[in-house]
C-alpha cells in the first residue's frame, strides 16, 4: 500500500494541472473573496432620494435625519426628473421619495407616507427599510410629544471580535478543496484506469483493491491537511482571519478525504465510459459545491433549497469545520462528524463493492 | 510435465462463443503460440489462464492453480505483459521496476532487468508516456520478470511495434527460452509463430484448428513442398540500415 502511495504521490506531484486545482486556486478564491469582502462593514449604502416637498423645513430635517444615521448615503434627485426611470437609467432599484404635502401633514397630524421603492431580492433593501422605519417611528414620536420607552442595545457573542465574511469563507473553501481535489481526480482516475487496463494489471499483483482505494485516502488526506494549512495562513495573515485552530478539525481532514475519494471511485466504477463519468461527476459536484454553504450561509437560501443541502454530504463537512473554527461548538461538531463517519463508511463499501479490479 | 493443462474450456459472450471447446497443454519450458487473426479468441483465452476472465466451462490448470479461484497465488509464479500495454504515465522504467518489485515483496537491481530487456540506459530515466511504441512494450516485459516468474503469458507483444523493435522483442523472448522459463504466446504474425514457437496452435472463431510443432504444421496442411530463402528480405534490410545486427540481417528461414 505505502509503495502504491508513493507511486501515486510522484503521479500526482508531476501533473501540474492537479496540482494547481489542489492547492493554488483555492489559495486565489481566498484572495479575491477576501479582498472584495475586506472592508469589514459594507459602508453607507447609497440610496436617491426625491423630495417632492422640496424646500419644506420638516422634510428637510426628515432627509437630515436619514443621512445622520451613517447607513444612508442620500443622493438627491430633481423633481423634474421622473423617478423610476431616474433609477432605472442608474441601475438602482433603491430609492425613497418625500411626497407633496410631507411637511404640512406632519404638522397638521394628517397621516401621509413615505414611499421606499425597493427590490425584495437585494439584500441591502431590508436594511434602508429598517432604518427609515426607525427614523418615521421618531418623527412619530416626536409629533406625539412622547419619548421610547423601550431601548435596544447589541453585543457580540464572541469573546474575540465581531466576525467577518473571511472567518466563514475558510471552513468554506477548505470544504471545497477537500471536495474538488479527490472528486474530479477520482472519477477520471477510475474510468481512465478501467478504459486502459491497470486495474487488470494491478490485479496480477499482490496488491488488493482495498488497499489501492486506501492509499488514495491517505494521499488526499495529505493533500487536505497542506491545503488546509495554506488557506488557513492566507486567511489569517492576508486578511486578519479569526479562527480557530484546534485538533478538532483533524477528524474532518480524514474523514472528508475518505468519503468523497470513496464517491469518485464509486461514480467511475459504475460509469460506463469517461466521458459519462465526467458527466455524473459533474452533475454531483456542482450543486454540492454552491448549496452547500461554501460561499453564503445556507440560512440565505429558500427554505426548500435549506431542505436539499441538509442531504449533501459536504454541507455537514462545512458545517462541522464552522462549528470547531468560527464557533467553538463542539457538540454540533460531533453531530457533524456522526453524520460523514456513516455515510463514508457506507460509501467506502459501496466502491469496494462496485469496484472492478479484473472482469468476470 | 504440464505447465498449463485446458479441456474443453468455453466463454461466451451474450450470443457470441467467444472460446468453444478448447483443448490443449503447455509443457514447462517450451515456448507455445496461440496463433489467428483478431477476433479468434486468444486473448478471451490467454485472460482466462491469467485469471482475469471467469470461464463458463471446462477445466484449466495452470501450475497446478485454478486461475480464478486461487488467482492471488498463482499471480506471484506468473508474469504478464496484456494486449496493448500501458502503464502510469509519469513513472520512469527504473520507477516502475522498483514498484512492482515492492508490491511482489522482492529485492532487485531495476538496471539489471532492464538490461535483461535490453531497454536503453537513457531511457530508463524517461517517463511512459514519452517512450516509443517498442520500448513501452519493453517495460510491460521488465515489470513481469520481476517476481522471476516459471511462466510468462505475452499477448500480442510485438503488435504496433517496427520491425526492428519487433525483432529486438524477439531476441529478448529467445532468450526467457533460454533460460528455461515457459511462455504462452498469442499472436496474429505467422512469422513471429514460426521463429519463436516449439508448438502453434492455431485458433479461429473460438476454436483450435490444428496444433503441432511449426514443422509438423506445414508437412500436414502443406503442399510437401517448401520454399526455402537464402539472403535478405526486406524487412533484413530495414533492420540493416536503421540499426539492426548483422546477424539478423543474414537469417535464413526454412
Amino acid at each position: 500500500m505505502l509503495s502504491d502511495l508513493g507511486v501515486f504521490r510522484r503521479e500526482y506531484l508531476r501533473n501540474r494541472t492537479g496540482m494547481f486545482f489542489a492547492l493554488i486556486f483555492p489559495i486565489i478564491l481566498i484572495l479575491i473573496f477576501g479582498a472584495i469582502f475586506s472592508g469589514g462593514s459594507n459602508g453607507p449604502v447609497t440610496v436617491y432620494v426625491q423630495n417632492q416637498d422640496g424646500g419644506s423645513q420638516i422634510s428637510s430635517v426628515f432627509m437630515n435625519a436619514l443621512n445622520s444615521t451613517g447607513v444612508l448615503r442620500l443622493t438627491l434627485v430633481t423633481n423634474d426628473q421622473n423617478f423610476t426611470s431616474y433609477l432605472l437609467a442608474h441601475s438602482s432599484t433603491i430609492g425613497i421619495v418625500i411626497p407633496k404635502g410631507f411637511s404640512q401633514n406632519f404638522t397638521a397630524g394628517k397621516p401621509i407616507n413615505v414611499t421606499i421603492f425597493s427590490n425584495p431580492t437585494d439584500s441591502t433593501a431590508q436594511e434602508v427599510m429598517g432604518v427609515t422605519s426607525g427614523v418615521i417611528n421618531a418623527f412619530n414620536l416626536k409629533r406625539a410629544g412622547a419619548s421610547a420607552v423601550i431601548g435596544l442595545e447589541t453585543q457580540t457573542i464572541s469573546a474575540s471580535n465581531n466576525y467577518k465574511y473571511i472567518d466563514f469563507l475558510i471552513p468554506g473553501l477548505v470544504g471545497f478543496s477537500i471536495l474538488t481535489s479527490p472528486m474530479f481526480s477520482m472519477v477520471n482516475i477510475s474510468s481512465e484506469y478501467k478504459k486502459n487496463k491497470l486495474f487488470k494489471q494491478l490485479s496480477l499483483t499482490p496488491l488488493t483493491k482495498g488497499e489501492w482505494l486506501t492509499s488514495k485516502v491517505i494521499w488526499y488526506v495529505i493533500l487536505s491537511v497542506i491545503s488546509f494549512v495554506l488557506m488557513a495562513t492566507t486567511g489569517i495573515i492576508g486578511f486578519g482571519a479569526h479562527v480557530s485552530v484546534t485538533a478538532w478539525i483533524i477528524p474532518f481532514l480524514i474523514i472528508g478525504p475518505l468519503f468523497f475519494v470513496s464517491l469518485g471511485m464509486l461514480v467511475g466504477s459504475v460509469t460506463k465510459s469517461v466521458e459519462s463519468a465526467g458527466v455524473v461527476g459533474n452533475i454531483i459536484t456542482f450543486p454540492m459545491m454552491f448549496l452547500s454553504g461554501t460561499f453564503f450561509p445556507v440560512s440565505l437560501m429558500p427554505s426548500y433549497l435549506q431542505a436539499f443541502a441538509h442531504v449533501l454530504p459536504l454541507y455537514y463537512l462545512i458545517d462541522g469545520l464552522n462549528a470547531v473554527m468560527v464557533y467553538s461548538n463542539y457538540s454540533a461538531a460531533v453531530l457533524d462528524l456522526a453524520v460523514l463517519a456513516i455515510i463514508s463508511a457506507v460509501t467506502f463499501a459501496l466502491a469496494i463493492r462496485f469496484f472492478k479490479w479484473r472482469e468476470d | 510435465m504440464s505447465a498449463v493443462e485446458v479441456t474443453s474450456l468455453k466463454k461466451n459472450y451474450g450470443s457470441l462463443q467467444a472460446v468453444d471447446d478448447v483443448s490443449f497443454s503447455i509443457r514447462e519450458g517450451e515456448v507455445f503460440a496461440l496463433l489467428g487473426p483478431n477476433g479468434a479468441g486468444k486473448t478471451t483465452t490467454i485472460e482466462i489462464l491469467e485469471g482475469l476472465r471467469e470461464k463458463d466451462a471446462g477445466e484449466v490448470t495452470v501450475l497446478g492453480y485454478d486461475p480464478w479461484s486461487k488467482g492471488y497465488d498463482l499471480h506471484r509464479q506468473i508474469g504478464v505483459i496484456p494486449q496493448g500495454f500501458k502503464f502510469f504515465d509519469k513513472a520512469t522504467p527504473r520507477e516502475a521496476v522498483s514498484y512492482y518489485a515492492s508490491l511482489f515483496g522482492v529485492k532487485v537491481e531495476s538496471d539489471e532487468i532492464l538490461k535483461q530487456v535490453i531497454l536503453e540506459d537513457s531511457s530508463s530515466k524517461t517517463v511512459f508516456e514519452n517512450l516509443s511504441g517498442g520500448q513501452k512494450q519493453k517495460v510491460g516485459l521488465a515489470l513481469a520478470l520481476v517476481n522471476n516468474p516459471r511462466l510468462l503469458f505475452l499477448d500480442e507483444p510485438t503488435t504496433g511495434l517496427d520491425a526492428q523493435a519487433r525483432r529486438a522483442m524477439w531476441e529478448v523472448i529467445r532468450k526467457l527460452k533460454s533460460e528455461g522459463r515457459t511462455v504462452l504466446l498469442t499472436t496474429h504474425y505467422l512469422e513471429e509463430a514460426e521463429q519463436l514457437s516449439d508448438r502453434v496452435a492455431i485458433m479461429t472463431k473460438g476454436k483450435i484448428i490444428a496444433s503441432g510443432t511449426p514443422e509438423e504444421l506445414i508437412t500436414k496442411y502443406g503442399s510437401g513442398k517448401r520454399m526455402v530463402m537464402v539472403g535478405d528480405s526486406l524487412e533484413d534490410i530495414f533492420v540493416k540500415l536503421v540499426g539492426g545486427t548483422m546477424e539478423e540481417a543474414g537469417e535464413i528461414r526454412q
